[in-house]
């Protein structure tokens, strides 16, 4: 785009956005959290491909995993999908976590950063307020691949309100785990970088795991993973909610995982974020 | 603490290294309020961690800051509610339009959505982007993007405005509307520090310079006494034939003084000139005794010959054209 109008910055204009307003009183940490996040909301606006990038995988493989192995594995695509759903999105949640990382450090990467450092706020706001954004953005995943479910036949027995419950579980799943690519983001120089670091540690997650399979035929070793693998155990409760059978303690242990990676990881994500280079 | 007499900022000794590099190596500044003050030096110099150490975004490692009568360290929320910085490279969010990002920074400092809004447009319409307010910002041209920075810069009037390399990459007209607008901000009380590699922005705007070279100041004052210092001008001619630069060099050395550069190419000569009319005798100097030249021209010193004549050796960009903080 080239610069249309020839009009140079006038004396009077700049005299006049210049004059000493009232300074507004600084704002609390809240009301900055609140602001970050809707700058969150407003890149999946402008950039709604990114969101996109984090679907098409999840629903691919239900699509083509409901009708491929849906009669060999649970005699029916119509019962397989009942079972995978809930993977899913348990799935599709952890793949979204990813974008937290990479839009941050895509931020640090550049100068915004600077000035919002620059600037009297709640220090770890910017971060803060990205992930509350990113909320957003799990739940809208998640009702996505919801629909493509619905379309498949996926009909949970305890209907809304496991629905909900589902959706709040898989938020708070996301926020937490999001920490260690918030880390990440901290230490890694680009982008990309944090995107394939992130796909490692994702990968074993998802597919060692009880999302596609019961893990009853899996050898003990891996049957062991699958039994502390966070990810398996957010399916886990997700299914118990869907179904009408969600028990205290298949929450509590769904969210282990998510509070051991927030104990740690936040504390070191904002010693990083502080650090004064 | 922050009276208004203070100077708008002082550093005594100021220090920062990245590892075995010494970015900073001991920087004394003094900056009036009002005025426009000029960091001029090469890649590398140590411009740029000066200025994050003072918009407090770099702890410094030894020495004292104070800004605007406040320590930069102890007092690091106190002068962030004073400050602005427009950093070297955009420091506005580029997947945002002109105006969310405005309005961001409105909030962020406390202004009611509505108040924020107003005060984008406003700055918008000053800046002349009202027409491209909606646009995302990564369709801006650099100029375009480069007043808007500063637009993000101004949402909340700053007393002390830092500004790093505020025309680097800009066209010739972008530039000088930057240039207009900081001669703007200054006349209507903010203090301005910026920094620069070219000696004609520094004596263009600023009121003092500073010259910077490895993380030191080799010499500061009035931008007149400064250039008065180099010379008023600097001759370079180009040779037909490199096997003439050694007798070419001797013969302008005789008329001119000591002050002769040359660098990697041969057939490149450059002598600084106490009088400009020194030029034309060093010309016919040369035609006299046959060293024939393709190209001669009469030129403001350039930051290397800037350099030259206050360190006797050439400016060596100690960071290739990167930034200079090290991750």
């Amino acid at each position: 785009m080239t610069d249309s109008s020839d009009r140079l910055v006038t004396g009077a204009d700049l005299a006049r956005v210049l004059a000493p307003a009232r300074r507004p009183s600084p704002p609390g940490g809240l009301a900055n959290v609140l602001t970050f996040g809707w700058r969150a909301l407003l890149k999946v606006k402008h950039m709604p491909e990114q969101l996109f990038d984090v679907i098409v995988t999840p629903v691919m493989f239900t699509v083509m995993f409901t009708y491929l192995f849906g009669g060999a594995l649970a005699g029916s695509p119509d019962a397989y999908i009942q079972f995978l759903l809930p993977g899913i999105l348990a799935q599709t949640v952890s793949f979204t976590t990813i974008y937290t990382g990479f839009t941050l450090n895509s931020d640090i990467g550049k100068g915004v950063f600077d000035r919002f450092r620059s600037i009297p706020i709640w220090r770890p706001a910017p971060v803060v307020g990205a992930m509350a954004g990113d909320t957003v953005r799990y739940t809208i995943s998640s009702l996505i691949v919801l629909v493509i479910g619905f379309v498949l036949g996926f009909r949970p027995e305890a209907g809304a309100v496991g629905i909900v419950g589902a959706l709040i579980l898989l938020n708070l799943f996301g926020v937490g785990m999001s920490w260690i690519f918030v880390v990440l983001a901290m230490i890694v120089r680009t982008p990309s970088v944090v995107m394939t670091m992130s796909w490692l540690v994702l990968m074993p997650l998802t597919f060692a795991s009880n999302i596609y399979v019961d893990p009853a035929t899996m050898p003990g070793w891996l049957q062991a993973f699958v039994a502390v693998n966070p990810v398996a155990l957010l399916v886990t409760a997700i299914r118990e909610l869907m179904s009408g059978t969600a028990t205290a303690s298949a929450i509590l242990a769904a969210l282990i995982g998510p509070a051991v990676v927030t104990a740690i990881c936040a504390p070191i994500a904002m010693a990083l974020y502080a650090r004064r280079r | 603490m922050h009276d208004a007499s203070s100077p708008a900022i002082e550093t005594v000794g100021l220090r920062k290294a990245y590892g075995d590099k010494r970015a900073v190596d001991g920087i004394d500044l003094a900056v009036r309020r009002g005025s426009i003050y000029g960091l001029l030096g090469p890649n590398g110099a140590g411009k740029t961690t000066t200025v994050r150490m003072l918009a407090t975004l770099v702890r410094p490692d030894g020495g004292s800051a104070r800004v605007l009568g406040q320590d930069v360290v102890a007092e690091a929320d106190a002068v962030r509610r004073r400050i602005s910085l427009t950093g070297q490279f955009a420091s506005v969010d580029e997947d945002l339009s002109g105006t969310e990002n405005l309005v961001l920074l409105g909030r962020l400092l406390g202004y009611r959505r509505r108040e924020a809004r107003a005060r984008s447009e406003e700055l918008l319409a000053a800046f002349g982007l009202s027409e491209a307010a909606g646009k995302p910002v990564k369709d801006f041209s650099g100029g375009m993007r480069r007043r808007l920075d500063i637009a993000a810069s101004l949402v909340v009037t700053p007393e002390l405005l830092f500004l790093d390399e505020p025309t680097t990459g800009l066209d010739p007209r972008s530039r000088n509307q930057v240039w207009d607008i900081i001669r703007l901000l200054v006349r209507n009380g903010t203090t301005v520090l910026l920094t620069t590699q070219y000696l004609e922005e520094a004596d263009q705007l600023a009121d003092r310079i500073a010259v910077i070279d490895h993380g030191r100041v080799i010499a500061e004052g009035p931008s007149a006494e400064l250039k008065a210092s180099v010379g008023t001008g600097v001759l370079h001619v180009r040779l037909a034939e490199p096997a003439d630069a050694d007798r070419a060099a001797a013969i302008l050395a005789t008329r001119c003084g000591d002050g002769v550069l040359r660098d990697g190419d041969p057939r490149r000569l450059s002598v600084q000139l106490a009088d400009p009319a020194l030029a034309t005798a060093a010309l016919a100097d040369l035609a006299a005794v046959g060293v024939a030249l393709t190209d001669f021209s009469l030129g403001q010193p350039s930051l290397d010959e800037v350099f030259f004549a206050l360190t006797g050796h050439p400016a060596e960009a100690a960071g290739d054209g990167q930034p200079e903080a090290p991750e």
